[in-house]
């Protein structure tokens, strides 16, 4: 299946776009998806924190993903 | 009597504080974010604010339900974050809660803010005169 993970603040700055298409196999979980990131652009593994972002919710790690979910990759983030 | 938003123009803070008048409410308390001149002794030029729209609208809402929840006797509750390029002085966040009571709208208003510092999806950059860094992206 083919995952497009949206991207924002420093990560879309890391990656160099505003989203990326990932291929991975049915079920994937957050922590494999965020480990081939983590590799694929090591300097996401330099931030405080990285989450990822299931349909509008912080995603735990071995949630599992499908092609149907808005996903979105939470560096530190930094309102107020 | 939650009313969220996630606003590219200035927040008009007076109107703001009129979404929490209540004839019940004998209290009404405020927080107001602004841009500060200073990060870590660095002088700061402007930020930009970035938001994951949707997220943070919903994340909003929840942090502003959890408050309701935990203060049931809110009248009122808005929420105002701005987004885009603000400069020294301009307005970033509103919250504005209303209780009968002053103790508890105090103690919602800083939840509120509180929570959302950790989990609402925006994110900001300090440009200095010599250089630019994401808050807290790094230890």
């Amino acid at each position: 299946m083919n995952l497009k993970i949206a991207l924002f603040g420093i990560a879309r700055e890391i990656v160099g776009q505003p989203s990326l298409e990932v291929s991975a196999p049915e079920g994937q979980s957050v922590q494999t998806l965020l480990a081939g990131l983590r590799e694929q652009y090591p300097a996401l593994s330099r931030l405080s924190s990285l989450a990822v972002a299931v349909n509008n919710e912080y995603a735990e790690d071995d949630t599992t993903l499908s092609e149907r979910d808005e996903i979105a990759l939470i560096p530190p983030v930094s309102g107020g | 009597m939650i009313h969220i938003d996630l606003i590219d123009q200035p927040i008009d803070v007076a109107a703001t504080l009129r979404t929490v008048e209540d004839d019940g409410a004998g209290a009404i308390n405020t927080f107001i974010g602004a841009v500060r001149n200073k990060s870590t002794g660095r002088p700061v030029v402007r930020l930009e604010y970035e938001a994951y729209d949707s997220m943070a609208l919903h994340q909003l809402r929840k942090v502003a339900e959890q408050a309701v929840e935990q203060w049931p006797m809110l009248k009122k509750v808005t929420v105002i974050h701005r987004k885009g390029t603000l400069y020294i002085g301009d307005v970033a966040v509103v919250v504005a809660v209303s209780t009968p009571h002053r103790a508890e709208s105090f103690a919602a208003c800083q939840y509120i803010i509180d929570t959302l510092k950790q989990v609402v999806t925006i994110w900001k950059k300090e440009f200095y005169e010599d250089g630019d860094v994401w808050v807290a992206a790094h230890p």
